[in-house]
């Protein structure tokens, strides 16, 4: 394969050289707006550089003092996120492998998926009219309940993918020596199908951090608002501080960026595995 | 002045006699935008709890585009708001779904005498009050005293016209490119720039239950607006921007001037990231020669009880003490008081006389935004014709007819 | 009952996830459904039956139109982009060049980032007065004059799209780059020898590899850019004049701003029967495509 020229091999280094270019200076450019000034942001022309960085904001957001509805909307969106995930993985993980195992249930499998086509404005007045009745609208449970409308048929899909190339000799294997169906699962199962499991927990927290909409009508205080609610009132406020806003940004996408660049190889066959077989 | 708001507390708590020993929470919803600074309404809360040891006040803040939303959303849910900031445009429609207590029976005679009579229509729905008033806002002409003068103009626009003329001197002086700002976004904000104008050439937005506005002064004041955008004597990203952006390109000295509401005086001329600190005027929105001296939205807030409070005597008394008189005059810098006296009061006036004396033109003469249940539908189908004419893809009155028949009255 | 024992214990792994979709899927779009017929509000009165009225009302709008027009527009544009700036990015990462290990991992973040970070950040950057986009383009001497990006019908339109396809295209690059990596090299290295040219090697070679993940990311592209709400509640707001208002966000205004439950269940409703003919539709021809690979 080594007979590319000399020519076509620029070619390669400069198109790599645009394409990293193109993902990286808008996230670099959030980056230099979170420190700096007003009046360099303000400035025309405009100051590429901050004169000095200024990292108030950050102060200003992570202080208990300052930032009370920040952080609160911080644990909002980990504690929903995480027991959304929990709470898929724990219905996914049965009826993913039972769905990989037996062929025959795969049309309930279908239907589960399909309806990750609804429009989440398709359900959300009723949505809204059930939580009310129960009491769970602002709440961070009933934001987690809903969130399992997306979150489950993700996860399950993923799921059934992953499971597909684990060998069945050994569940056979281990059921001929009398072992029970969770015992299966615990000891046989779960160790090969860890990281596909992994992978399922990822996207769903990932998929839970992202969610905007469903958060946006269902929360309306520091209860259970979440960080992307949080983040679209400061950017539709007072908005003269862009810096702030940027900052709010860049504090909103570090955990979901470190664990995409930790985690990538795990998320990209997750989705391939998925792809291929789906 | 600490003294006169202690008694005042004092009383108000003496008065309604709250010495229960259980705390109680009341959630307050209030906006992130233009009016008393998210500073100023902790500030004021927490003297509220501090006369008030037992209440605690959980404070929401959302922009203003989300406030309506918000609180309608927040009726299904048991613990919603207790107290909620709202529109003038608002009561019609928070009557007629049982959104809002109807506190008619709580309002004292000292209020009654002592809050100006425009205020009042802030929370007055057919007879009944759905609330207090709580900030008396309309939009003013704002200029750059500076820019004016290096143009030789010694006085600020009388009339619309007048400012046509004088944002065309600017601009043909090469001072700045383009002169006015204005927060035409498609969003309420251009309909209170509209409603200015209207008001100005004497137009009606409803008449005999019909909408009025696409003909008369309606119509008029979509063309000066268009027109002015025409010209380049309007800056061109207007269509894009809030009060905030606004303010923004104000202090950043880029305008010479701006329609904005009453913070924007103090933020633009005292504060020290405006870079046009001590340059500011304000006057009262200019009229229309044979029509109108002066023209001005009711761009009023007020202060309600939600339906869903459990506790609306706690919430009642929050709001008093948010809209008393000694309250509203120690935060009187963004938003002026709602109190008739507040307006002789030094403690008030100083440093912001210019502020006062276009305040006493322009309240006086607030033009209302209909009072309909259906005002979310009109004024969401007048931006669109707003912006349709702004840019260009339909006359002024093509535009007007079209939101006039989507507006759903 | 149950002749197999393991069916029996099958339905019994199948039921939490049954039931939970049931109460927060199956029991809401039931509702969803009744709802549409009534004159039903969000908060308060109302909720008698009135036939097919929303749907014909709905379906008569001037709003109705210009949404399904504006959320077509966004969603060919936007997935047409990424998946074609996907597959040339995913060719060129299974190129050999100096820091390709780099790239890969860099192709994550933007994919990565929460999509209302992104349309934040992209908002600042578009901003009339005091924006990157305006600044960098005047300083190259690309534009004389401060643009409104946003501002205007069309640019508003070409911005989301922008700002979409710049999120989501990593994506479907790291699809594609790990489908190359399943071609084996030696029908590569074949077809190099039979004299095949390039593009002869891409589509008869390579592009079979790449149809399938494809596919799969063209349908879950095309449905959530059909449901778009987010990047444009806050980018534009709909605005300007409604040119980017999509079909999400009339539900919401007429459901939630409105209070009109009943006519906003309608409208989504329509909206759904809009993806599933696009979701089968995309089967069918993943269908005829599965058979044309194998």
């Amino acid at each position: 394969m080594d007979h590319r020229s000399p020519l076509f091999t620029v070619f390669i280094h400069a198109a790599a050289l645009l394409v990293a270019l193109a993902v990286l200076a808008p996230l670099a450019w959030l980056f230099v707006m979170s420190v700096s000034s007003n009046a360099d942001l303000s400035a025309k022309p405009l100051h590429w550089w901050p004169e000095t960085f200024d990292l108030s904001r950050y102060r200003q957001l992570l202080s208990v003092e300052t930032g009370a509805a920040f952080l609160a909307a911080l644990r909002n969106s980990i504690v929903v996120a995480g027991m959304a995930t929990l709470a898929a993985l724990s219905v996914g993980v049965p009826a993913g492998w039972i769905a990989s195992r037996k062929p025959q249930l795969g049309w309930t499998l279908g239907a589960v998926i399909a309806t990750y086509m609804l429009p989440p404005v398709a359900l959300s007045v009723p949505l809204y009219m059930i939580l009310a009745r129960f009491g769970l609208l602002n709440n961070v449970f009933g934001l987690a309940l809903v969130y399992l409308s997306i979150l489950a048929p993700f996860v399950t899909w993923l799921l059934k993918a992953g499971f597909d190339p684990i060998p069945r000799d050994l569940e056979s294997a281990a059921a001929i020596d009398g072992a029970r169906l969770d015992q299966l699962l615990r000891i046989v199962i779960m160790p090969l199908a860890l990281p596909v499991v992994a992978t399922a927990l990822i996207f769903a927290f990932l998929l839970a951090w992202d969610e905007f909409f469903y958060a946006l009508l269902f929360t309306s205080n520091q209860d259970a608002k979440t960080l992307s609610v949080a983040i679209a009132d400061l950017a539709g406020g007072r908005v003269s501080d862009y810096g702030l806003i940027a900052a709010a940004g860049v504090i909103a996408a570090l955990p979901p960026v470190a664990v995409g660049l930790l985690m990538q190889r795990a998320l990209i066959s997750g989705l391939t595995n998925g792809g291929v077989k789906g | 002045m600490n003294t006169t708001l202690k008694a005042a507390l004092l009383t108000a708590t003496a008065l309604t006699g709250t010495a229960a020993w259980a705390e109680t929470e009341l959630n307050a919803l209030f906006m992130a935008q233009a009016a008393y600074s998210e500073d100023d309404i902790r500030a004021m809360t927490a003297s509220f709890e501090e006369a008030n040891p037992d209440v605690k006040v959980n404070l929401e803040f959302v922009p203003y585009e989300g406030l309506h939303d918000k609180t309608v959303l927040s009726m299904g849910s048991g613990g919603g708001y207790d107290v909620v900031l709202f529109d003038v445009i608002w009561p019609a429609e928070y009557a007629q779904n049982g959104v809002l207590v109807d506190v008619t029976g709580k309002i004292t005679d000292e209020m009654k005498s002592g809050i100006l009579p425009g205020a009042w229509t802030t929370v007055d729905y057919e007879g009944a009050s759905y609330g207090m008033p709580w900030i008396l806002d309309t939009k003013y002409l704002f200029f750059n005293k500076e820019m004016l003068s290096k143009a030789g103009i010694d006085t600020p626009p009388a009339t619309w016209a007048d400012l046509t003329a004088a944002a065309q001197k600017i601009k043909d002086a090469g001072i700045v490119e383009y002169p006015i700002a204005w927060s035409w976004a498609q969003a309420e904000a251009a309909v209170c720039d509209y409603t200015t104008l209207l008001s100005a050439f004497g137009g009606e937005f409803i008449k005999d239950g019909a909408p009025a506005f696409q003909s008369g002064g309606g119509l008029e004041a979509l063309d000066y607006m268009a027109a002015s955008m025409e010209a380049g004597l309007t800056n061109p990203n207007s269509k894009e921007f809030l009060e905030e952006d606004v303010r923004a390109v104000f202090q950043n000295g880029d305008a010479a001037f701006a329609l904005n509401w009453t913070y924007m005086y103090n933020l633009a001329n005292a504060s020290d990231e405006s870079s046009v600190k001590g340059k500011v005027g304000v006057v009262a929105a200019p009229g229309v020669e044979g029509v109108s001296e002066h023209s001005a939205v009711n761009g009023s807030m007020g202060l309600g009880i939600t339906a869903t409070s459990q506790h609306p005597d706690e919430a009642w008394n929050y709001i008093v003490h948010m809209t008393s008189q000694p309250v509203q005059n120690a935060y009187a810098r963004l938003s002026l008081p709602i109190w008739a006296s507040s307006y002789t009061d030094p403690e008030v006036t100083a440093g912001q006389e210019e502020l006062i004396k276009a305040a006493g033109e322009g309240l006086a003469v607030m033009y209302p935004r209909p009072m309909t249940a259906k005002y979310q539908e009109m004024s969401m189908a007048l931006q669109q014709g707003i912006q349709e004419a702004l840019l260009g893809m339909a006359t002024p009155q093509e535009a007007l007819e079209a939101a006039a028949e989507n507006s759903g009255l | 009952m149950f002749t197999d024992r393991l069916t029996f214990r099958a339905w019994l792994l199948m039921l939490p996830l049954v039931a939970v979709m049931v109460a927060v899927v199956g029991w809401p779009l039931v509702d969803t459904l009744r709802l549409s017929f009534t004159d039903a509000r969000l908060v308060g009165t109302g909720g008698e039956g009135v036939g097919l009225e929303n749907y014909a009302r709905m379906l008569g709008s001037r709003n109705f139109r210009s949404a399904l027009w504006a959320t077509l527009t966004f969603s060919v544009w936007s997935v047409g982009a990424e998946l074609v700036l996907g597959v040339l990015v995913g060719l060129l990462l299974n190129q050999r060049f100096y820091g390709r290990t780099l790239l890969r991992a860099l192709m994550i973040l933007p994919w990565a980032l929460p999509t209302v970070v992104n349309a934040t950040l992209w908002r600042l950057i578009y901003n009339p007065e005091y924006g990157a986009l305006n600044a960098a383009l005047t300083q190259l001497g690309l534009i004389d004059a401060y643009q409104s990006w946003l501002g205007q019908p069309g640019t508003a339109m070409t911005a989301l799209i922008v700002a979409d396809v710049w999120k989501n295209f990593p994506l479907v690059a790291l699809i594609s780059l790990a489908a190359l990596q399943a071609v084996p090299r030696d029908i590569q290295a074949a077809a190099v020898s039979d004299g095949a040219n390039a593009w002869r090697r891409f589509r008869h070679v390579t592009l079979p590899y790449l149809v399938g993940p494809l596919m799969v990311a063209l349908v879950l592209r095309t449905i959530e850019a059909f449901k778009v709400f987010d990047l444009i509640w806050i980018m534009t707001r709909g605005g300007p004049a409604n040119s980017t208002r999509s079909l999400s966000l009339l539900v919401y205004q007429e459901a939630f701003a409105f209070q009109r439950a009943g006519s906003g269940a309608s409208l989504a409703l329509i909206i759904t029967l809009i993806i599933t003919v696009l979701a089968i539709g995309y089967l069918a021809l993943m269908r005829r495509a599965a058979g044309q690979g194998s």
